[in-house]
């Protein structure tokens, strides 16, 4: 795979650094509790216009219900967030969405009952104006913003090679496919940051070096900035320019990949610490 | 071999969008809605025209309504009846005091009180989904027919409480009450059901219809990509309390012709919802093939008791009906959740191959 | 001071007639909490549970024998719906579910009523039916027969409780309501739990069936009234015993002073609807109920 070449190639020389933008993101000392139990501790962290960040820990460490915080799904009880220019003690779904936040999820969320084409056009449901009276009639002005939004979803369609399923039912699509549309969805958003929950949990290598490209792919051509949650370490460390590490809903360490293994509390959080 | 997608070309997304993609269907269509009103009214007898098909179509706008809902946004709904109700009486209301008004627009504004009522039951859909809901559409029934029942108001002050539909008519021919002919009932009320129909068909392809199916299919998803979950949920108790309402007016002034409570009870409900899914949930065509399904079947019964001269009374065919229509639910959950409509379109794919078996 | 003892005489037969729902409710939290399914056919489980009870006594049976036929029918229809039913249905949407079960419930009234036809059979039981009066001058008066169903109501939920918790099936049932998945990996057998539970539902709609045809007969309406459980698990919670007790006192006694109060200003019969009127306004404030659990959603 020549894609996975290029794709190391800046890890093994070592010498490209990227560089980034302004913060887009900014989460704040965010703690969230479920009764008793504590999901988030006092996290803070900010995302860079432009970067792959990729937040890492062991299971149960907050990395979903991170991801929820920042598009509004749960609420924190402390903390803040500021995106465009706002702080919010805590983001409003419908706010993140119009604004572009887009995101996929760790148990795949498709609208089982309608098709690839329909799922993606769901992506496209703030772009699209027209109201009830024009919608019944679907003419003029209902058509044209219905043919303009299809030109779009078609362009990602192109994008995910997934034309041939563009009519089937997504409930019967495979499970690599399915994650495959779930991310047409969220890039028929034309997001400005995409979240990603285990993009490339229970796949196959050939499947994940697929996702990993598209994910390149999104942050290069549109750059679109990216956040992904992601257990596969190697795939982590290659695509990822920046890495927030929880354990237990604490962040443990952040920083670019290589700082982030040569972290001891890192390598402790992983592979437990002996006492003896 | 004949009906086939192969060949036809689409060069252009419009075409591709559009609400029949193969031209057969399209002619199809247009044939039978042709036959509907150029040939029924002339070959029907008024036994077919106004016992048979007029009360069929006005079920199947009462079931494109709960199947908008239903089907399509997944709500369940058991007060259908009320909001039938809802619209014959606020119908009723316009048609008595405002004696000039079109009668289309009678039924129209009756419609939309019945809508504005289900906007009103809608609201506790905001916290909770499925069956739970199905309780507050249970209210609805409940609380609405009492109200029309106990209300002087809805009625008139009429003494008997049972107020005669008012005679209307359309470019001088009477369409509404019991001095109208059937063809003419039947032909104004085929007009609002192929009205409807074709809206109902545009909305469910276009955005509105998209962001009820994602609320059905994962709501959660669904308002996490900008979709409001409770507009998107009101708007489709409106639309579907819009079309029971219709069908509510319609049953009031073009089929039974008095405007009654009794005629839109819990039972009615059920008979709606039974259509929905015999006929096919989320399916336009479904809700006609399962309206004129579920009418007839219990006239089949009938029938074939009286043709055979079967020793079984009256009440017994009831319950045998209640007994095949529990059984016919079951069996459509089961086996065929998207219900005739997806065995017409087995018929048609097998169609694509036809006449060579491969 | 006569009025207030005519309020308490009110609210206490409000919340006699409300154990009656609570009964109901109770077979349906039954089956809610093992299965997950929302058995709409409970109300007609009532109706038919007692048409079998009744039509074996005016055969001339001993009131043992035909409440032991009607159990065992209860047993065998529990069984055939898992058989034909249920099986067939596993993972569905609950909404389908639920669908189905109205499928059902239209089944059994349509096939009780063709084995014991529609009309109204009154049933004799033998629970005294005087009336107690109370107070200065008896001032308030208690039905003996509500009270005696009221008895009969707590007595069995006591036994439920029981054997929910202190057998190995009760034990097992728990297991089931927590987690189906969870539940089959360690070996309980999901098919059987079901049967047992319906079956379990299907026992407790005959106490209620015959308490209820008691007092009303044993007629098509007993399906209607026995809707009213769901106001009552809409308060209580769909996965609660005290709720369904609590829910069911509430909304009888709710509907009652209802009427008698405020009835009158609105031309009366405001029962039919009070409680779901009242459930409604509750699920926009409490939606779990008063003892249901908040669910916390993932994605």
């Amino acid at each position: 795979m020549a894609e996975a070449e290029t794709l190391n190639a800046p890890e093994v020389g070592g010498a490209v650094q990227r560089t980034f933008g302004e913060p887009v993101l900014t989460l704040e000392n965010i703690g969230l509790g479920f009764g008793g139990v504590k999901a988030i501790d006092g996290v803070s962290f900010e995302v860079r216009r432009g970067e792959i960040m990729a937040i890492i820990g062991p299971n149960g460490a907050g990395k979903s219900s991170m991801l929820n915080c920042i598009n509004g799904f749960y609420k924190p009880q402390v903390g803040t967030i500021t995106f465009k220019g706002r702080t919010m003690p805590a983001m409003d779904p419908h706010f993140a969405a119009s604004n572009g936040i887009a995101r996929t999820f760790q148990n795949i969320a498709l609208f089982r009952g309608m098709s690839t084409l329909d799922n993606l056009m769901t992506g496209r449901v703030l772009k699209m104006k027209r109201g009830f009276f024009w919608q019944a009639l679907h003419w003029g002005p209902a058509q044209k913003e219905e043919l303009e939004n299809r030109a779009y979803v078609e362009h990602v369609i192109d994008f995910l090679e997934i034309q041939a399923i563009r009519r089937t039912p997504v409930g019967r699509l495979p499970y690599g496919l399915q994650k495959r549309v779930e991310l047409g969805r969220a890039l028929a958003m034309e997001p400005e940051i995409l979240l990603l929950d285990e993009p490339m949990a229970g796949m196959n290598v050939e499947e994940k070096q697929d996702m990993s490209r598209f994910i390149l792919e999104v942050n290069e051509e549109f750059g679109t900035t990216i956040v992904l949650i992601e257990h596969d370490m190697g795939v982590v460390m290659d695509i990822s320019d920046h890495v927030v590490v929880l354990d237990y809903g604490r962040k443990i360490a952040d920083g670019t990949p290589d700082e982030v293994r040569a972290n001891q509390q890192v390598i402790d959080a992983y592979l437990g610490v002996s006492h003896d | 071999m004949f009906y086939r997608e192969a060949g036809i070309f689409k060069t252009s997304y419009a075409s591709d969008q559009a609400l029949f993609r193969i031209p057969l269907d399209r002619l199809f269509v247009i044939g039978v809605v042709a036959a509907a009103y150029l040939v029924v009214p002339f070959v029907g007898d008024q036994y077919w025209l106004g016992s048979i098909l007029l009360p069929s179509l006005i079920l199947s706008i009462a079931a494109l309504g709960l199947n908008i809902l239903t089907g399509y946004c997944g709500q369940v709904s058991l007060g259908t009846g009320a909001f039938m109700a809802a619209g014959a009486f606020m119908a009723y209301k316009f048609a008595s005091n405002i004696t000039w008004l079109p009668i289309p627009v009678v039924i129209v504004l009756g419609g939309l009180c019945a809508a504005a009522i289900g906007v009103a039951f809608g609201l506790p859909s905001l916290r909770i989904k499925g069956f739970y809901l199905a309780v507050t559409t249970l209210a609805a029934q409940f609380f609405l027919l009492w109200l029309f029942q106990k209300i002087p108001w809805f009625v008139n002050y009429s003494i008997a409480g049972v107020p005669t539909a008012p005679p209307r008519e359309i470019f001088g021919i009477l369409v509404t009450g019991a001095e109208a002919s059937p063809a003419a009932r039947y032909l104004f009320v085929l007009t609002f059901a192929v009205v409807l129909a074709l809206v109902a068909a545009n909305l469910v392809r276009g955005r509105i219809g998209r962001t009820w199916m994602a609320i059905r299919d994962m709501d959660i998803a669904a308002e996490l990509i900008g979709i409001k979950p409770l507009n998107t949920k009101l708007s489709a108790f409106a639309v579907s309390s819009f079309y029971c309402g219709v069908a509510g007016a319609l049953w009031s002034f073009c089929y039974i012709n008095t405007v009654e409570a009794s005629a839109f009870d819990i039972f009615r409900s059920f008979m709606v919802l039974f259509m929905v899914i015999v006929g096919g949930l989320g399916s336009i065509l479904g809700s006609f093939l399962g309206a004129f399904f579920i009418f007839l079947l219990p006239i089949g019964l009938n029938n074939a008791v009286t043709t055979f001269g079967l020793p079984i009374a009256t009440e017994t065919i009831t319950y045998i009906e209640f007994m095949v229509f529990g059984a016919l639910i079951v069996f459509f959950l089961i086996v065929e959740p998207h219900g005739l409509a997806r065995l017409w379109q087995i018929v048609k794919e097998k169609l694509r191959l036809w006449p060579f078996p491969y | 001071m006569s009025e207030l003892w005519f309020f308490f005489e009110v609210l206490l037969s409000g919340m006699f007639a409300g154990t009656m729902y609570s009964l109901v409710a109770l077979g349906f939290v039954l089956i809610f909490k093992a299965s997950g399914v929302f058995n709409f056919a409970q109300g007609t489980m009532v109706l038919f549970a007692a048409l079998c009870f009744v039509g074996f006594l005016e055969m001339g049976l001993p009131m043992v024998v035909a409440a032991l036929i009607a159990i065992a029918i209860m047993v065998a229809w529990a069984f055939t719906v898992e058989r034909l039913v249920l099986r067939h249905l596993v993972n569905q949407e609950p909404i389908i579910l639920f669908m189905a079960t109205i499928g059902v419930s239209f089944f059994l009234e349509g096939f009780g009523e063709f084995i014991w036809g529609g009309d109204v059979h009154p049933l004799n039981v033998g629970i005294p039916d005087d009336a107690w009066f109370v107070g200065p001058d008896g001032a308030m008066m208690i039905q003996q027969f509500d009270l005696s169903a009221a008895v009969i109501a707590g007595l069995l939920v006591t036994v439920l409780a029981l054997f929910f918790h202190y057998t190995r099936i009760g034990r097992a049932l728990r297991a089931v309501a927590d987690d189906h998945q969870a539940a089959l990996s360690v070996g309980i057998p999901l098919n059987q739990i079901w049967v047992i539970v319906w079956s379990v539902a299907g026992f407790v709609a005959l106490v209620a069936g015959i308490i209820w045809g008691s007092r009303l007969g044993v007629q098509f309406s007993l399906s209607i009234v026995a809707l009213k459980a769901l106001p009552v698990l809409i308060l209580g919670g769909f996965t609660s015993v005290p709720g369904a007790i609590v829910g069911g006192l509430i909304i009888g006694a709710g509907e009652k002073l209802a009427e008698i109060y405020i009835g009158p200003f609105f031309g009366g019969a405001i029962e039919e609807w009070f409680a779901y009127v009242l459930a409604m306004f509750f699920l926009l404030f409490r939606p779990q109920g008063l003892f249901g659990e908040r669910i916390i959603e993932r994605v």
